[in-house]
């Protein structure tokens, strides 16, 4: 492979950069997706039936919670990239670490919040309402949960082979899909949870 | 879990128990025969694990005609079933089942493949690259198709088929009133086939973008490259929407959600418009690629450049933007009011516009030139006029007000027969033509393409033309059976006759693939028709390398300012060429999104958790996979094109 090392690693043979590129034409197919399933959820979301609606159910501290982690773990995945250019393996490798912890623990407090409004009575089949969201907040957890386990295996391949043009251009890919997560939550939360609290 | 074979079964119908029969003889047949002629390595080294465009391209087509057969007989039961009144055929049930998945397959796994399928194999020569952009994606691309095809052609005999149209309405399609396993496979095989049609959406943007030729601008694109590359974009912003509609509709049917119920806050509307969202871009989807072809082959054979190349471009895009504002004028009856109905009323029409722009230039690219009457070209002589009849009756249907009398009868049923079936079947098939000397080395027999050409062409207006007529008499659309006083009769008959026609058209069609593989002379020059664009600047058949030296383009008809204006096209040497290495890991990934799918269909949740984690498995595979190819050396390079003609050396 002929490598330009005028670019950054990540971009350096022609196939790699027309993997960021197509990483990005996803990307827009992946807007297109959630622009949908927000769509939905506004269609939907004052129609309650008998169960409850959002200012009910929500509590903002564990929604805090995963804003501040998911949050901060797009920063975290910022710094691995600026490491993995600086070619320091092992801070970015902690710094990948860190992220994917920071994704675990979001998850964690989704699963856990998820238990607490079907304990309240707040199932996917009570209402259209809770149908949207549960299905909306799940695509978006079911792409965190995706991405723990393709960064976990991207984590794997860095031990072995260390900082080359193939694991660097998908760490910069994952880094790309990680901050999308985040730019999907701040809608999530801002027109999900704050919106629905008021 | 309480395992009950009785749900998988299928009762009552003779023709569903010759359906089973057959299906199991042709596995076995096939079974048998690659055992016999020992072709399993073959199959497996060649076909199941190649990454090359072109044989992709191929499996694609190959794919696309099974399911035209598939869903031309489907069309065949109906027309023998409404041929007279009050017909014992098929049960009103059954009849469901065959128009729902007609209209699936014709559209999503025969017209859809079809274009995918010339896509691949033309694009990457159209722009003088050496494959697409990601390889291997293009051949789980083909996969996730195929086995979402099988699904929901294995939906037939286990299980029973969906039942409550293409467009699969709410609350019919609801369990409630489908309670067959039908629009499960419904939701779950169009899922996997779409996620696998996004993934070429990705796949040919970044080709057409990123992998052109030196010196192809995007003005210099042929016609056909830009017509795919304006559907792929279509097709990336339009799929998701299709995604999103059938997990909703999986969880309303297989985990009780409330998405589209008539209770607790649910709204089946909502199921018409995001259907339609998908839908409409859809259907240009199948078209735009056609006057791709189109363009392509009235220039070649009318010995001129295309007429207003700049027009045609803006037409396209201008319709693929318009495309995603009409969708609301599939259901105008269904209530949203005189303002909404105004806006799509007035969008609708205003696609007429482009359109005609597009037709013109075709007409202008056909004036004062040497036209050759060739099998490629009748079609698309014959595209433009009934092209046209299918376009003024949608402006027809068009207008909201009108639309009230002919919304849901044959008269909708002849209008997007008479757009579909030029637009696009014409199309591919012209396409076919076209380009199968391009793929095989020789050219398809003439007189047997006319003879083909001329049931076609000539059964499809006695098929359709009488719809139009039913429809305005008042037949409505998915009426199983009626009664000898609606006098719907004797039109119905000549229906059913030009029904018959066209599938004595098809059948002359596939027997002249196999007497002209038998019987044709090899072309040697490449360039059997003389062509203008770069695909035909390479050997035929295409080596897997396409281009022994990558083409410097200056002008917009490449091949066509070699040989008339002495432009040299080829200025490089011969040196070694990168290729992908064949992998297995697509069709493991398709097999496995089968079972998947499959499981998922009829709730069985233990194994459905088990293929799911076996996709994650496939992915990760893939992923640790560090196979960077290999080099074909430049000598074996100058064999291969002295062997094959000897034209660019």
């Amino acid at each position: 492979m002929k490598v330009d090392t005028s670019k950054p690693l990540e971009y350096g043979t022609h196939e790699n950069s027309n993997r960021i590129f197509g990483f990005w034409v996803f990307l827009g197919a992946e807007i297109a997706l959630f622009a949908t399933l927000f769509t939905v959820f506004f269609v939907l979301v004052n129609r309650f039936a008998d169960g409850p609606s959002g200012s009910e159910l929500f509590e903002i501290g564990p929604v805090l919670i995963e804003t501040f982690l998911l949050l901060t773990s797009s920063f975290t995945i910022g710094l691995a990239v600026h490491a993995m250019r600086h070619q320091y393996k092992r801070a970015m490798l902690v710094f990948f670490g860190i992220t994917l912890l920071m994704g675990l623990g979001f998850l964690g407090i989704e699963i856990s919040e998820f238990v607490t409004y079907v304990h309240e009575g707040a199932t996917l089949q009570t209402s259209a309402f809770l149908s949207s969201l549960f299905v909306l907040l799940g695509t978006h957890g079911a792409h965190v949960t995706f991405g723990f386990l393709w960064g976990a295996a991207i984590m794997i391949q860095l031990m072995r082979e260390g900082i080359n043009p193939a694991t660097a251009n998908k760490s910069f890919i994952f880094s790309l899909y990680w901050h999308f997560l985040d730019v999907v939550w701040i809608f999530i939360f801002s027109f999900v949870y704050l919106k629905g609290l008021m | 879990m309480n395992f009950d074979l009785e749900k998988f079964k299928v009762h009552g119908e003779p023709l569903i128990y010759g359906a089973m029969i057959s299906i199991a003889l042709a596995s076995i047949g096939i079974v048998v025969g690659l055992t016999v002629f020992k072709k399993w390595g073959w199959l497996w080294r060649e076909w199941l694990t190649t990454v090359d465009h072109k044989r992709i391209g191929v499996m694609y087509i190959l794919a696309a005609l099974l399911m035209l057969f598939r869903g031309g007989i489907d069309a065949l039961m109906m027309r023998l079933q409404t041929a007279a009144p009050d017909m014992k055929f098929l049960d009103a049930q059954h009849y469901n089942e065959v128009f729902t998945t007609h209209g699936l397959i014709m559209i999503l796994f025969m017209a859809m493949p079809f274009i995918i399928g010339l896509m691949n194999v033309v694009v990457p020569l159209q722009i003088g690259a050496r494959d697409v952009a990601f390889p291997r994606l293009n051949a789980v691309s083909f996969w996730l198709f195929f086995f979402g095809a099988m699904l929901l052609n294995i939906s037939f005999v286990i299980g029973g088929s969906p039942d409550a149209g293409w467009s699969a309405y709410f609350p019919l399609a609801s369990l409630e009133f489908s309670p067959t396993v039908g629009n499960n496979y419904y939701s779950l095989a169009l899922q996997i086939s779409g996620i696998g049609t996004l993934m070429t959406g990705v796949n040919f943007i970044v080709t057409i973008l990123k992998m052109r030729a030196p010196g192809m601008k995007l003005m210099r694109m042929p016609m056909f490259t830009w017509s795919v590359l304006i559907t792929n974009v279509i097709i990336v912003f339009a799929f998701p929407v299709l995604t999103v509609a059938l997990a909703l509709m999986m969880f309303d049917r297989l985990f009780g959600s409330q998405f589209f119920t008539m209770a607790n806050g649910g709204m089946d509307m909502l199921w018409a418009n995001l259907f339609w969202v998908w839908g409409h871009p859809e259907v240009y989807i199948v078209i735009l690629p056609a006057f791709g072809i189109y363009s392509e082959i009235i220039a070649t054979f009318s010995k001129k450049n295309l007429y207003g190349y700049t027009s045609m471009v803006a037409s396209m895009l201008i319709i693929s933007l318009l495309s995603f504002i009409v969708w609301a004028h599939h259901f105008y009856t269904m209530g949203q009011g005189v303002m909404v109905n105004g806006f799509f009323s007035i969008t609708t029409m205003a696609i007429a516009v482009p359109t005609g722009v597009k037709i013109f230039n075709w007409l202008f690219t056909l004036r004062k030139g040497r036209i050759s009457f060739t099998t490629p070209m009748l079609y698309s002589l014959a595209f433009i006029p009934i092209f046209t009849i299918g376009g003024v009756t949608g402006v027809m249907l068009a207008m909201a007000s009108a639309d009230y009398m002919y919304h849901n009868t044959m008269f909708l049923v002849a209008h997007f027969h008479y757009v579909l079936i030029p637009g696009a079947v014409f199309a591919v098939i012209a396409g076919f033509h076209y380009w199968f000397p391009k793929v095989f080395g020789f050219r398809l027999n003439e007189r047997l393409g006319k003879h083909a050409f001329w049931w076609i062409i000539i059964s499809f207006n006695v098929a359709f033309f009488p719809l139009f007529i039913l429809g305005l008499k008042g037949m409505t659309r998915r009426m199983y059976t009626y009664s000898a006083e609606t006098g719907f009769g004797p039109l119905n008959m000549i229906s059913f006759a030009g029904a018959l026609g066209l599938a004595i058209g098809f059948v002359i069609l596939v027997y002249n693939i196999y007497w002209s593989t038998r019987y044709m002379p090899r072309d040697k020059t490449g360039d059997p028709w003389d062509a203008r664009t770069l695909e035909w600047a390479t050997q035929s058949p295409i080596p897997e390398y396409n281009f022994a030296v990558v083409p410097n383009v200056k002008s917009r008809d490449p091949l066509w300012a070699m040989k008339h204006d002495k432009q040299p096209l080829f200025e490089d040497q011969i040196t070694k060429i990168h290729m992908p290495s064949n992998t297995g890991k697509p069709f493991v990934l398709g097999v496995v999104f089968f079972f998947l799918g499959f499981f998922l269909v009829f709730s069985m949740w233990i194994p459905a958790i088990v293929a799911g984690i076996g996709v994650l498995v496939v992915l990760a595979a893939m992923s640790f996979d560090r196979d960077h190819g290999f080099y074909i050396p430049a000598d074996k390079v100058i064999k291969t094109e002295k062997k094959l003609g000897g034209g660019t050396v």
